[in-house]
């Protein structure tokens, strides 16, 4: 198997002294990240990319720095929902429907070391799919023009608010707003500034870091300067015991098979375009209480109902990471975010990163691999540790979060321009959440905005300004079709959809995965 | 502000981003599609979803008293101050009086807040500055 061999080599890279110690370090934050409310996978990677990046890493570090801070935030993010049934990030929604009444009855360590194994389960095979199937995705990839790649970004931004979006105008809106950004700075093709209005620190362009740092992070402390005081933007203290930290076998054995069933439903919903890891633990969530909740044990403090969402979740992590790096096109929020470090590192991701940089790509999939590892160790016993960081209250997290966003973004321009830019979107991302404008299809605008306008202007340059050109292979309409019905169906049942995930809990989520 | 208004809004950005895509200078270069379609696509469709928000409105949001919105308005004030003061005053200063600030208004009692935003300041220089050796703002005192 080539994969495999190709995985071998991969490993040989990831096996060095500097990059295990990364991804342990990244573990570690990323677990922290993803247990501390306010903090998700997303917003901690955004503020962690300005930082690797100026610290000079290499490609293949970084990249396994953050990736490490990916997983292990979905990892964390199950922390807080069992502990304060207030969910970390958006997909450890679903874990507080059991996960928190096996705390109260006094099960939180059980419930802690079950979903800390049902999150190894989901992302461990996760990461075994992706070996397999993003290969064959490139095969695939490598048959687009630009008239494809053109359709296959309007795909994603068609998709990205998602089956579960509440209103496809605000979507829409937001990719909008984020390619419009995006065209701010000189036109790569004939050199005229656009958009700049005579300002010379805007002829570069509005860089996508700042824009992520400032919608994401920044945001984040204006949210909780407005809730101060009324108790929902604050964390509850952790009252509730930990109990015994190790699964018995006979929980693990009943668990088994509702963990590989949520593993593959996860995997899939993380590979399809615009589901993301909220979704597959919905899914995953659903599924099983439908199939084995025969008592109506489920919502009470049922095992399954830990382990179904948390396998789910993460399974959704290890897939979204295929469409992201065999096409370059981001499933879901974070990987949007990780996304901009691989552009920020002058990778572009897509079918050619698989044979110009085989190294980057199989060493992140062997980095991945031993994360799970490593994550599985430090979950399970050190359990108690992630506990107690949960206790940070927020009048002391949200200034450092405020002052390591600065600091990222100082250290890679040292423009006080750029940190104004920052604090405007800060402002921006903060009314965005307010009018429930969805963040991440602004964030993918500004992203891909420049090579979506590349490819439409390279197709129309290869058909001699013939518009039909966008059109006219089966490949293309085929992406057309997906994005026009990937867009239409959240109208139909998108407000169905959501009020069925939030319909045990009506907790405002920080930001979509 | 309501949708409503938001939507308004939105068209006007958009009238202005498509007005401003027609008078981008055309270069000697050329291309079939050229630099100002593009952005006049984008700006249509950010009319298009505008007006569709402008008629169908969400709920209104929860926006926060006159006071809450002035304490946000303070931050970002003290904000852009701290990213005018940074290559002024130096980081581990601009730092801690920021931090300070924030904290302070975030609940904690002022005295321990000076002793937070201090604390904070010095910390991330150890980290990221002595640790990691990130270059941080110099100030007129070399730090």
């Amino acid at each position: 198997m080539d994969a495999l061999a190709s995985l071998a080599d991969g490993f040989a890279v990831a096996l060095t002294f500097q990059n295990l110690f990364l991804a342990l370090v990244g573990c570690f934050l990323g677990t922290i990240i993803g247990a501390l409310p306010g903090l998700g996978p997303s917003n901690g990677v955004a503020i962690l990319i300005p930082l690797a990046f100026s610290l000079g890493l290499a490609p293949t570090p970084a990249l396994i720095l953050l990736t490490s801070v990916y997983y292990g935030a979905m990892y964390g993010g199950r922390i807080s929902s069992i502990l304060l049934n207030i969910p970390g990030d958006e997909p450890a929604l679903m874990t507080t429907l059991d996960g928190y009444p096996m705390a109260q009855q006094g099960r939180a360590g059980e419930a802690l070391a079950l979903s800390g194994v049902a999150s190894f389960v989901g992302a461990f095979f996760a990461t075994v799919g992706l070996v397999f199937l993003a290969p064959l995705l490139v095969k695939v990839a490598l048959l687009f023009g630009p008239a494809e790649y053109f359709a296959l970004f309007a795909l994603a931004f068609a998709t990205l608010g998602g089956i579960s979006s509440t209103n496809q105008a605000k979507a829409a809106f937001a990719a909008a707003l984020g390619l419009g950004i995006a065209m701010i700075g000189v036109d790569g093709q004939t050199g005229v500034p656009r958009f700049a209005f005579g300002e010379v620190h805007l002829y570069d362009g509005i860089d996508f870091l700042v824009a992520i740092v400032g919608l994401f992070a920044l945001s984040e402390v204006f949210i909780f300067l407005e809730h101060r005081g009324d108790g929902s933007g604050e964390g509850k203290d952790a009252k509730v015991g930990v109990g015994r930290i190790t699964p018995s076998f006979a929980m693990l054995k009943s668990c088994t098979p509702s963990m590989i069933r949520s593993t593959l439903l996860g995997f899939v919903a993380g590979v399809l375009p615009g589901a993301g890891a909220s979704l597959g633990s919905f899914m995953a969530y659903s599924a099983e209480k439908a199939l084995v909740d025969k008592e109506g044990t489920f919502g009470k403090g049922d095992p399954r109902g830990v382990a179904a969402p948390e396998a789910g979740n993460n399974a959704a992590a290890g897939g979204a990471l295929v469409p992201m790096l065999a096409l370059g096109v981001p499933g879901s929020g974070t990987t949007a975010v990780l996304l901009a470090m691989l552009l920020a590192l002058n990778i572009t991701p897509g079918p050619l990163l698989f044979q110009q940089n085989p190294d980057v790509v199989w060493g992140l999939i062997a980095a991945l691999f031993i994360a799970n590892f490593m994550l599985l160790a430090m979950n399970i016993p050190m359990v108690g540790l992630f506990v107690r960081v949960l206790l940070i209250p927020p009048k002391y997290l949200m200034p450092i979060v405020a002052m390591v966003s600065f600091v990222g973004i100082y250290g890679i321009s040292g423009s006080t321009f750029d940190l104004i830019v920052m604090v405007i979107f800060g402002v921006l991302g903060w009314v965005l959440r307010k009018l429930d404008v969805p963040m991440v299809p602004v964030i993918l605008g500004v992203l891909l905005g420049n090579l979506m306008e590349a490819n439409l202007r390279r197709a129309m340059t290869i058909s001699d300004g013939d518009w039909t050109a966008l059109f006219a292979s089966p490949l293309s309409l085929t992406l057309w079709g997906i994005a026009i019905i990937g867009f239409v169906l959240p109208i139909l049942f998108g407000k169905a959809l959501k009020r069925r995930m939030h319909m045990a809990k009506d907790e405002p989520s920080a930001t979509v995965d | 502000m309501g949708d409503r208004l938001f939507g308004g809004i939105g068209i006007a950005l958009a009238a202005f981003f498509i007005w401003q895509a027609t008078t981008i200078q055309e270069s000697f270069i050329q291309d079939p599609v050229g630099p100002k379609t593009f952005p006049i696509i984008i700006g249509i469709i950010l009319g298009l979803s505008s007006l569709a928000i402008l008629l169908r409105p969400d709920p209104k949001p929860d926006w926060p008293a006159v006071g809450r919105l002035a304490e946000i308005g303070a931050a970002v004030v003290v904000l852009l101050a701290y990213a005018f003061a940074l290559p002024q005053v130096g980081f581990l200063i601009a730092t801690a009086v920021t931090a300070a600030y924030l904290s302070w208004r975030l609940g904690t009692a002022p005295l321990y807040a000076v002793a937070a935003g201090i604390a904070i300041s010095i910390g991330i220089y150890v980290v990221f500055h002595l640790i990691l050796g990130l270059s941080l703002a110099k100030g007129p005192f070399g730090f």
